[in-house]
């Protein structure tokens, strides 16, 4: 503004005078500041104003070339010393104001976020709660699919459902699993540790499970690995149960009548089951036990061996069905390879 | 007559810029602190662009011209910007001189007494579209690409348009108080 010269515009203002009629209200300052800056740029062709034009737009576009650099960082940050306490300032002012849009919410906007949050939270609540159940399961499942990868045979997957009470003295459990899931009669069960038992009967959609610590059942046993060299390895036995779920350090849980009862196992060796590969009961290879000791009778003039199992019996979940590799189930069943099929 | 050209190029041209400037920088500074909590779909009111208009309507595309580089910078260097500084300065720029242009051919039609209602709404939809346009199309140049080109330009212009009515006349009246 103060570039201009008032005479052109105060010529002009004259002439508009003339043309337009007189009028009161250009006599205020205000309205002839107003047109004066109009009439000079009409009167002046634009020119000051159209070299500021180029000369800014070089400008700009001198920035942008000079942001390529690194130059113009301390100008950025001489400006945002000078510019952040005002926003946080302003920010701060402002704060009652700029929850104005929230005061728009309506009460059914409120309810139904209410409504998500408390199903959100109930969910999470839920997930937190069944994490650590969550984890051991997913163990358990591993384990399953690692002992089918380590045994050799495929498995049907099942959870234990139910126990057989301790007063019919009957060791039996129930699995989840059925006929629909490819299980038969007289199949093992297994977990990833070692033998749990066999299939009882089964239901559809269920099957008792009798375990080898039942007072009732034999199942054959080998001392030592099938492949190991020891003189005494390859003892073949029965291994009965006791009758006891769990005991004072599982030794007793379960004892192994050797055939030969001059041969008297380590302490420490692994007893397995014997049998043909497809044979029920028992598939040969299932990993029982640990001997914890060996004592003889006098007077019968025999040995018991006491074996210590390798399952948990107390706290069976997740069990798998040892099944022939081309069992159709309703369910995946976990293939020699440890895959899922 | 004299009395007033001498106080027209004294000490009041002085007290005018700095109250432009004082309004640049409070715009500046709102529409980064506090006009993001109004923001619709992230996009807030461009208020610094609206001060420029007012400026240029007020005082003229030369004066629009300076008030709408200095504006630019400050956004380019404030503290949340990061692309290439002299977008905003570009874009608020050309916003400052086509809103002087309208003021100029406004007032050599319809004569002293400022650009009516409606002129001054158009010029401030035409002006926002120019101004975000420059802004995104220099950024897709740049390489510093925007997603969704047209339906932000749109919303910034319509939301710049919903304040128009009621910062423009405040400014107008607050400009021609320093005068």
């Amino acid at each position: 503004m103060s570039l201009l010269s008032p005479r052109p515009s105060e010529r002009l203002r004259k002439g508009l005078e003339q043309r337009k009629g007189p009028k009161p209200m250009v006599r205020t300052p205000r309205e002839r500041l107003n047109r004066r800056g109009s009439l000079e740029t009409s009167a002046g062709g634009g020119g000051p104003k159209r070299s500021w034009l180029i000369v800014l737009v070089l400008c700009c576009a001198t920035l942008a070339t000079l942001d390529q650099t690194p130059v113009l960082e301390p100008a950025r940050t001489a400006v945002g010393e000078v510019l952040s306490p005002l926003e946080t300032g302003a920010a701060m002012v402002a704060r009652p104001f700029t929850g104005v849009p929230e005061w728009f919410d309506t009460r059914d906007d409120l309810r139904d976020r209410l409504t998500k949050l408390e199903a959100e939270n109930s969910t999470l609540r839920r997930q937190v709660e069944v994490n650590d159940y969550g984890r051991a399961k997913l163990a358990e499942y591993e384990s399953i699919t690692r002992a089918a990868d380590d045994l050799g045979y495929a498995l049907v997957p099942a959870r234990v459902t139910a126990f057989g009470p301790a007063q019919t003295f009957n060791r039996t459990v129930t699995i989840d699993a059925g006929s629909a899931a490819g299980i038969r009669s007289d199949m093992s069960v297994v977990t990833g540790d070692g033998l749990v038992g066999r299939v009882l009967r089964v239901t559809k959609t269920s099957a008792t499970v009798l375990l080898i610590v039942d007072a009732a059942s034999v199942v054959g046993g080998r001392v030592g690995g099938a492949d190991s060299a020891g003189k005494k390895s390859g003892q073949v036995g029965m291994v009965r149960g006791s009758g006891v779920v769990a005991g004072r350090s599982d030794a007793g849980l379960l004892t192994l009548d050797l055939v030969d009862q001059t041969a008297a196992p380590l302490k420490g060796e692994t007893v397995i089951t014997w049998g043909d590969g497809r044979a029920a009961p028992y598939v040969s290879g299932l990993p029982i036990g640990e001997v914890t000791d060996t004592f003889e009778s006098v007077r019968d003039s025999s040995r018991t061996v006491r074996i210590k199992p390798y399952v948990d019996f107390g706290s069976l979940d997740v069990v798998g069905v040892v099944v022939p590799n081309d069992t159709v189930s309703d369910r995946a069943v976990v293939t020699p390879e440890g895959e899922l099929r | 007559m004299s009395e007033m050209e001498a106080r027209g190029s004294g000490a009041a041209p002085v007290l005018r810029n700095v109250l432009i400037g004082l309004l640049v920088v409070i715009a500046v500074v709102l529409q980064l602190s506090v006009a993001p909590a109004f923001a619709i779909r992230g996009i807030t009111p461009d208020l610094a662009l609206l001060v420029v208009v007012a400026v240029a309507l007020a005082r003229g595309g030369q004066a629009g011209l300076v008030a709408g580089f200095a504006a630019g910078v400050l956004l380019d260097l404030a503290p949340p910007a990061d692309h290439t500084a002299g977008r905003w300065a570009l874009a608020l720029l050309i916003v400052g001189y086509v809103a002087g242009r309208v003021r100029e051919n406004s007032t050599a039609h319809n004569g002293p007494g400022g650009p009516n209602a409606l002129t001054v709404m158009v010029t401030v939809a035409a002006c926002s579209f120019i101004g975000v346009s420059i802004f995104a199309v220099s950024g897709l140049i740049l390489g510093e690409a925007p997603t969704t080109l047209l339906p932000t330009v749109l919303i910034s212009v319509g939301y710049d348009l919903l304040l128009a009515p009621l910062l423009i006349p405040m400014l107008l009246w607050l400009i021609g108080k320093g005068d």
